[in-house]
């Protein structure tokens, strides 16, 4: 508790939705059953699918390579289980498209054993060849925004990074995937942040983490190693605290400029899980083909962490956790931010951190009744980029578009929904904002 | 499994709200005016009730006709006019015929509210539109003043309260001028003590500080009420009349006299507070709040009107939008980017 006291580092503005963490944040992680099918999305990331280099029909074993990254932003896929490809076809997706998938039956009773591939030693290896070997072992970011890893630690010329910040805060509401992650994979963090350090050539890191997790700082502070230039910072209890510009401001106090990225003020920003799953994987020369995710929500029964199969059916992953009340809401992720689905059949990808179960009961308490804006400036005081919502919905309303780009920094909004949880007009203003650059870029495009 | 075959509710994102509603705030600030109007009541009696009850009444039944007759669904449920009316007839001296009340309660609901659109899009005060307007079309009903604390208050009505729509009022009682009239044309000041519990005369709702004071702490404290706005008036009025009194405390009044007299803690409490005509950043409300005290000790002593409040607030309203465009807050990382170009 004294860390948490102690937690002065923060952004400005920001919301406190209820953190409803105290069902999981206890549970330590489970190892999750393979379900009879799972399907393998080719597309689980930014940037190009990648390209299929199995056959329907080929047996396959545990963590072999299904497919190939296709160009640089793009990502290897494996297998998660020890199987047979049934076919390879069009399957639903949580953004609900349909995304070329990779049909797996697993053996029935396959082993967790895994194969190897070649090694990669975070003593010898050159940077690009660490980069090659994220990209080989798929990596995204695990923390829901699933780009690839390794584009982000690609220093463009004339760039340079002086500080790794590995985000432990895990802002959203319900979710301890990451929390755990830092109490039960220590040494694979530590190891990641080995590999991360020498690719970006940072020449300290820090890891953030939100004052909630008193546990998970104090464990990792303890094990980092004196040859390791790592420290660890408590950030107060904020959404959106775990957003990389808001965490860059926090930690450092540099502000990512518009328009740019981390890197233009020497920051590289890598989630804690990726960060582990790097130091699990490469050293081993293995690809990822399981993650760590919290399925939780007033509506399931055994609520966890677990380690689950990447491909695993949603419907599988819910009926082994177990449904309870009126089931009428699930999304992938958290509650700000959160994708919620229209079918269960679509899989548990690499950028899924928690499966979040509402009951009627939960969004019965949603108001469907919209009102006007009044005015109260409660957006105003909760948008973290000082945006101007409630101006841009009035805009948005009457399809000026341009105006909300040009006057009001439309594209720096990265959809925290900070402004929508606070509205008590309940104006859909998340909404009309995605709408808003969506109707924009395809008229650029 | 056959729970899990439900059908799914999709709603994009957040899927969490704070649950703090539109009528929520509204109802608040209901609450907050209550004892303000009580307070009026138990100072001016029977009389004020009677008045009260017909400002609010007309600015809701106005509201709920104007809807229906534009075949729109009836508003009155946001609670929104429900404050409307009751701070228009705060404003109202308590004996003032009850057909003008109504009259101007139609006025501040059509001409201020209705006519921009509803809730959300008016531009000015509507309570302040309704008494503006009766300002302008009986200016001698609308500075006539009910005395305060008469005997028997409570069991009969003023004279003039029941006067037949276009008749000339007749009053039975009526109390010389309010202190600010006193003020400014006989150069006659009133204890401060008086003001600040509300033992003078003047509109229904102006007459004490302390509950209108402790009615803005609790919207306040709930922020429902910015008390930036508030708190840029105050301290801009007793700053301007702190520096005219000294040069000359025989023509200007005191702070304490300019803070606590007529309708200012009404006007900065709860008139210029009306969200939906302020604007919208922190740095916005107090210029905003500097305008009105700068226009209100304008009026108050170089105008020819002892009180100017209302007039200072609705100047200030319909500057809200344009301060907003001025003092746009400065976007996260822009600033940087523009010290990168150059």
């Amino acid at each position: 508790m004294q860390a948490r006291l102690n937690a002065k580092r923060s952004f400005r503005h920001g919301v406190h939705p209820p953190e409803q963490k105290e069902a999981t944040n206890r549970q330590a992680i489970r190892q999750f059953p393979f379900a009879p099918v799972m399907v393998i999305p080719l597309s689980q990331h930014i940037g190009k699918p990648a390209r299929a280099v199995v056959r329907e029909g080929q047996e396959v074993l545990r963590g072999q390579l299904l497919a190939e990254p296709d160009g640089f932003v793009s990502v290897a896929m494996h297998a998660p289980a020890a199987g047979v490809v049934k076919r390879i076809a069009l399957a639903p997706y949580a953004n609900g498209k349909m995304v070329e998938s990779i049909y797996l039956q697993p053996f029935p009773g396959a082993g967790q054993e895994v194969i190897e591939g070649r090694p990669v030693d975070v003593e010898t290896a050159t940077p690009d060849e660490i980069i090659l070997a994220i990209q080989q072992a798929g990596i995204v970011g695990l923390g829901g925004a699933a780009f690839p890893t390794h584009v982000k630690l690609k220093v463009p010329e004339g760039k340079s990074i002086d500080t790794l910040i590995i985000n432990g805060v895990e802002c959203e509401p319900y979710l301890t995937t990451d929390h755990r992650v830092m109490l039960e994979q220590i040494d694979d963090i530590l190891m990641g942040i080995r590999y991360l350090l020498k690719v970006s050539g940072a020449g300290r890191a820090i890891i953030g983490i939100e004052a909630n997790k008193p546990d998970a700082a104090a464990a990792l502070s303890a094990a980092v190693p004196a040859d390791l230039p790592v420290t660890v910072e408590m950030v107060k209890v904020k959404y959106p605290q775990g957003a990389e510009k808001m965490l860059i401001t926090a930690l450092l106090g540099r502000e990512v400029p518009s328009g740019g990225l981390p890197i233009d003020v020497q920051v590289v920003c890598i989630n804690v899980a990726t960060t582990a799953e790097i130091g699990r994987l490469l050293p081993h020369g293995r690809g990822i083909q399981e993650r760590v995710i919290t399925i939780t929500g007033p509506g399931v029964k055994r609520k966890g962490n677990y380690l689950i199969p990447i491909g695993t059916p949603l419907r599988f992953a819910l009926e082994e956790v177990g449904l309870a009340g009126n089931v009428t809401r699930v999304f992938l992720g958290g509650p700000m931010m959160g994708q919620a689905v229209s079918s269960l059949d679509v899989p548990i990808a690499k950028g899924t951190s928690g499966v979040v179960v509402f009951t009627d009961e939960e969004t019965a308490q949603i108001p469907q009744k919209v009102y006007p804006c009044i005015k109260c400036a409660y957006c105003v005081d909760a948008c973290p980029i000082f945006l101007n919502p409630s101006r841009m919905g009035i805009l948005a309303k009457s399809g000026r578009y341009e105006e909300m780009a040009e006057d009001y920094h439309l594209m720096d909004c990265f959809e925290c929904g900070s402004c929508s949880y606070v509205c008590p007009s309940n104006i859909p203003l998340v909404q009309y904002f995605r709408l808003a650059k969506g109707i924009l870029r395809e008229k650029k495009g | 499994m056959s729970k899990i075959n439900k059908t799914l509710e999709i709603r994009t994102s957040p899927h969490i709200v704070r649950g703090l509603s539109t009528d929520d705030i509204m109802r608040n600030v209901v609450w907050a005016l209550l004892p303000v109007a009580g307070f009026a009541v138990y100072t001016f009696g029977l009389t004020a009730l009677v008045m009260l009850s017909v400002a609010t009444l007309s600015c809701v039944l106005s509201e709920h006709i104007l809807c229906r007759l534009n075949g729109r669904e009836s508003t009155i449920g946001d609670w929104s006019i429900t404050i409307t009316g009751l701070l228009y007839g705060l404003t109202l001296p308590p004996g003032l015929p009850l057909w003008m009340v109504a009259v101007g309660g139609f006025i501040a609901v059509g001409l201020g509210k209705f006519l921009f659109g509803g809730l959300g899009y008016n531009v000015f005060n509507p309570a302040l539109v309704g008494r503006a307007f009766l300002q302008a079309a009986f200016p001698v009903a609308m500075t006539t003043w009910h005395p305060a604390f008469a005997d028997g208050r409570f069991f009969s009505l003023d004279g003039a309260t029941l006067t037949v729509p276009f008749m000339e009022p007749v009053y039975t009682a009526v109390t010389g001028a309010t202190p600010l009239a006193a003020m400014k044309f006989a150069q006659q000041p009133t204890a401060a003590y008086d003001l600040v519990f509300g033992f003078t005369s003047g509109s229904a709702g102006e007459t004490s500080a302390l509950f209108i004071l402790a009615g803005g702490a609790y919207l306040a404290v709930r922020n429902m009420l910015n008390w930036r706005i508030p708190a840029a008036i105050f301290a801009t009025v007793a700053l301007l009349s702190g520096i005219l009194h000294a040069i000359d405390p025989q023509h200007y009044a005191g702070p304490m006299f300019m803070l606590f007299s007529g309708g200012l803690m009404l006007g900065a409490v709860f008139m210029a507070t009306d969200m939906v005509a302020t604007p919208l950043t922190n740095r916005g409300v107090i210029i905003y709040g500097v305008l009105i005290a700068v226009l209100t000790v304008m009026i108050r002593y170089w105008g020819g009107l002892p009180e100017g409040v209302m007039y200072a607030i609705l100047f200030a309203n319909a500057a809200s939008r344009h301060i907003d465009r001025l003092v746009q807050p400065r976007v996260y990382g822009t600033l940087k980017q523009a010290k990168r170009g150059s």
